[in-house]
């Protein structure tokens, strides 16, 4: 544990440089896809430099609330990703029943999100804030229950010590329940982090539109630590998302980190295919598709417990 | 010296001052602070015995003869006393503070005198009910609580509303008190002795389930389990906001404590006990916030979501019976821990959040949600008060709420990976699992949509528009609340280290500090990393300030997609604001809505109206009482007031009796 703790705490530092090439990354795919070339893969890092270098524009009808919407969450997800293990290597903070700490931080992290949208006034970000608490309700009982089927299989009470104990599978079931809340996992990385097919990141202004709606009001600064905080965000879910999909434990810390990182880039290439195959869901159909990660969650923890 | 005469002096203190207040003269702001400061002193020397309790460990306990019969009039503080009196004592004190400013309004319209008797009868009868160790002293304790907020509830009685929510309120506590005296008939001891250390917990499993279903029944009643929940909606937005914030934050615990307090005299729990306690409080907790999320009312909402967290707290009591039933030690004590740790979480940020509703109502006029907005600007103080109370109720960390709602949900992991045979308690604790999951979203969404529609955004109306923060003396005791709701999070060990010693006098002190230390670790880091987000925050809103302070900062208009001409009524509302999700379970809400459209080429007006009524009370206690009503108009016709056919029924009566005698 000692021993390894330079590298947890490499790991997270590492997401803290590198999150911003995952939005890059999924452009690409989308682009190659396309038959374009898209942007450049450090095109965040450039954005989030333009926009740290503004001044700014509040609403006169905006309170303290909607300045400290961004500032808090940016600083509840660089905590949380300390909560983040790589595969096998453990993350600086593990304790028991650190994942219940980590789904209600990111709860905090939407409330304030959710308030400084309707700080505005705006209908717009009215809408966006009823969507994004009527999903999150779903995608948080999938997380929570899935997680609780990998508990009952390890027997361990923190995502540091089931990752590590995950693979190879000594669930006396194999591997089958793991696969099915990994699946359960990757629909709930799609809908947290507002990805097709649950939200479109590239649009503004539609009626349609969650996540993006809600941050319309914001810029310079402000913006800047949202799309630094989205980034940090799906690096932290494609970490976990990674450490249950990738079935690889090499038991040296380099090379667990290294697996993780490039699991990380593997999972943004992912969602760059799924984004470029799929088409938005409609927003009464969304509900369906995190009651199926909820479903998919409880199979595995009846065959992990039958 | 810590003695029960500290308890005794509280009791006599608030009864007579109580008294007192009733008949004073005048009706000015003086009244109203001796009312309170009678409450304060009750609560304050109530407090004494019971930190010495829970300091030392050793309970006081005392026993005197008195002429009312099974048994004598016996008193005692043991660690469970101890803690509901903290919790008693610290809410009722600052709520009668808050109470002087709150009843200023009224001052001239109303008689202060009563409204402050009450309340101190009131607290002094919560006390009691702690500390009563015999039966006919509990059940006149009890009683005297139900009088004592009826009258508080009729407060306003002009309003035919609260009147009728008086009623149901009324009926609602003689039906659990109902169950309550035939609970105790059962159990009393040798000689009809009702004296708690001499009850006879029947050795029969099946009467041991009957007496337990009766405790449900009793004391769910009065703690809002549902379906038992449907005087709660009424009564307690229709009370002054100083007395809902009492009767929501700690007189429905009183429930939780009879309960704990009596199943623990039943002998050793069933299994089914446990599992019909985690199935009520489920369905309690997610009606509870799902019909909250329906409401306009913004005290009728926060009456919902006490159901919705008695409903939580059920939960965890379920797993302290499911726990001991099956022995599982660990998973008896977690839900114990996190059950009554959440009794005093949720009563701070509840009374906070009534305190809050009360400021909202003085300073703007109502409590439509619809129809407020923009209230931070204008009432600073409250409005973060309340941010912290609605972001505690959601269980969202580094507050209190989270502190036994991580608990409960440790318990529920502890129940899951239980693999020794038991798929049941995996079921139980999968159960208990999404339902913390789901109630805990859903209660985002509704303290996001009372907090953002209620305080941020345009005002809605003209008098939110106006509204001014409510004075000093209302604003402290909030600010002491939600001092106490961030202490209780970012000092997450504190709260455990205050409910340990209740617990471990249930479930034994060893066991208990196993738990306590294997969970103390986590609990540290919960804190660490509360108080880590609270820094790097700090750190980020300093690189923020730095990065803005030489640049231009101007302030416009919200960006409505360039339209030129937004009102506060383009807002979302809170209604639209939740339909989404009561869409969603719609087979459960059954929202009602009224279009009332002009049917014309060029409609003139248009209105949309929602409303939802309660489900228990629309589809089983109406028709149920309705068909009462009907039985008893059956027997109208033999009663038509004149006395000589009274007379006629006597004498029938009298020689039917005969004629069976003689026979």
């Amino acid at each position: 544990m000692i021993m390894t703790l330079p590298f947890s705490i490499l790991h997270w530092s590492l997401a803290l440089i590198l999150a911003p090439l995952l939005p890059g990354i999924i452009n690409r795919t989308k682009a190659w896809f396309g038959g374009r070339r898209g942007q450049p893969l450090p095109q965040a890092y450039h954005d989030l430099h333009k926009l740290l270098r503004k001044g700014a524009v509040y609403s006169r009808t905006t309170t303290g609330i909607f300045r400290l919407g961004p500032v808090l969450g940016l600083a509840i997800v660089m905590v949380a990703l300390a909560l983040v293990p790589a595969g096998a290597l453990g993350a600086p903070l593990a304790f028991r029943g650190d994942f219940i700490f980590l789904a209600y931080a990111l709860g905090l992290m939407r409330f304030t999100t959710v308030l400084a949208a309707l700080d505005t006034g705006s209908a717009f970000a009215g809408m966006g804030a009823s969507r994004e608490v009527q999903f999150a309700l779903l995608a948080e009982a999938a997380l929570l229950s899935g997680l609780a089927v990998l508990a009952a299989g390890t027997g361990q009470f923190s995502l540091s010590g089931i990752s590590a104990r995950l693979w190879p599978p000594d669930l006396h079931q194999g591997g089958a329940s793991v696969l099915l809340v990994a699946a359960a996992v990757l629909i709930v990385m799609l809908a947290e982090n507002a990805r097709i097919p649950v939200d479109d990141p590239t649009t503004h202004l539609e009626l349609t539109m969650i996540h993006e709606v809600m941050v319309l009001d914001h810029g310079g600064v402000d913006l800047a630590f949202i799309q630094y905080g989205a980034a940090l965000k799906l690096w932290l879910f494609a970490a976990i998302f990674t450490g249950l999909a990738i079935p690889l434990r090499t038991g040296r810390p380099v090379l667990d980190l290294g697996v993780t990182v490039v699991g990380i880039f593997l999972t943004a290439v992912a969602i760059g295919v799924i984004e470029s195959t799929m088409a938005r869901l409609r927003l009464l159909r969304v509900p369906q598709l995190l009651v199926v990660a909820l479903a998919l969650s409880l199979a595995a923890f009846f065959w992990t417990v039958r | 010296m810590i003695n029960l005469g500290w308890a005794v002096a509280a009791l006599l203190v608030l009864t007579l001052g109580g008294v007192g207040c009733a008949c004073g003269r005048g009706s000015g702001k003086g009244l109203s602070r001796v009312g309170a400061a009678v409450t304060v002193l009750g609560s304050a020397l109530a407090l004494v015995p019971a930190i010495g309790v829970l300091w030392t460990g050793r309970s006081l306990a005392l026993r005197v003869p008195w002429q009312v019969p099974f048994g004598a009039f016996a008193i005692a503080i043991d660690p469970l006393t101890a803690f509901f009196i903290v919790v008693i004592t610290v809410v009722s004190a600052l709520a009668a503070i808050y109470g002087i400013g709150y009843l200023d309004p009224y001052r001239g319209r109303k008689r202060l005198g009563a409204a402050w008797c009450f309340f101190n009868l009131l607290v002094a009868s919560m006390l009691l009910i702690t500390l009563a160790r015999n039966g006919v002293l509990f059940l006149m304790a009890w009683e005297g609580m139900s009088l004592a907020s009826f009258f508080l509830v009729m407060f306003e009685h002009e309003r035919a509303a609260v009147r009728d929510a008086g009623w149901t309120y009324l009926t609602a506590a003689h039906l659990g008190a109902a169950c309550l005296l035939v609970l105790f008939v059962q159990l009393a001891g040798p000689g009809g002795d009702l004296d708690f250390d001499r009850l006879a917990a029947p050795a029969d499993p099946v009467a041991a389930g009957i007496l337990f279903v009766l405790a449900v029944l009793g004391f769910g009643a009065k703690a809002g389990l549902v379906p038992l929940h449907v005087w709660l909606p009424e009564a307690h937005p229709a009370a002054p906001s100083h007395v809902s914030a009492v009767m929501s934050g700690v007189m429905i615990k009183t429930g939780i404590y009879g309960l704990v307090r009596i199943v623990s005299l039943l002998g050793p729990p069933a299994v089914w006990w446990g599992w019909s306690l985690l199935i009520i409080g489920a369905a309690s907790g997610l009606l509870g916030v799902l019909f909250a999320l329906a409401q306009h009312d913004l005290k009728r909402l926060l009456a919902y979501h006490s159901v919705e967290n008695i409903g939580i707290i059920c939960l965890g009591l379920g797993f302290w019976l499911l726990g001991t039933a099956a022995h599982q030690p660990q998973l008896a004590v977690l839900g114990l821990l996190g059950g009554l740790l959440h009794v005093c979480n949720h009563a701070i940020f509840k009374s906070l959040l009534f305190l809050g509703a009360g400021a909202v109502k003085q300073a703007a006029h109502s409590l439509e949600i619809d129809r407020l907005g923009g209230l931070r600007k204008r009432m600073p103080g409250t409005a973060a008060a309340f941010l912290i109370a609605a972001a505690a109720i959601c269980g969202l960390p580094p507050l209190n709420g989270f502190v036994s709602e991580f608990l409960i949900y440790s318990g529920a992991y502890q129940a899951v990976t239980e693999a020794s045979g038991a798929g049941n308690l995996a079921a139980g604790g999968m159960l208990v699992l999404l339902a913390l999951a789901l109630i805990g979203g859903l209660a985002a969404a509704c303290f996001t949509k009372v907090y953002g529609i209620v305080f941020l955004g345009e005002p809605r109306c003209e008098e939110a528009a106006n509204a001014r923060e409510v004075p000093l003396g209302m604003r402290w005791p909030m600010a002491v609340l939600a001092a106490l709701c961030v202490l209780l999070g970012l000092g997450a060990p504190l709260g455990v280290a205050l409910v340990q010693p209740a617990v471990a006098q249930l479930l034994g002190a060893s066991p208990t500090a196993a738990v306590v230390a294997t969970f103390w670790p986590a609990l540290a880091a919960v804190a660490l990393g509360g108080i880590l987000i609270v820094g790097v925050a700090g750190l980020l809103a300093g690189l923020r300030r730095v990065l803005l302070a030489r640049r231009t900062v101007v302030e416009g208009p919200t960006w409505d997609c360039g339209y030129a001409a937004p009102t506060a009524r383009m807002q979302y509302t809170a209604s639209s604001f939740a339909w989404p999700v009561l869409n969603m379970f719609r087979w459960v809400v059954r929202s009602k809505l009224h279009l009332d459209l002009d049917p014309g080429d060029f409609p003139r007006h248009a209105a949309l109206a929602s409303h939802t009524d309660d489900l228990f009370r629309r589809y089983l206690f109406d028709p149920v009482f309705r068909a009462i009503a009907a039985v008893a108009r059956l027997l109208h016709g033999i009663q038509q007031g004149r006395n000589q056919v009274y007379v006629l029924y006597l004498a029938i009566v009298l020689l039917v009796l005969l004629v069976l005698k003689v026979k």
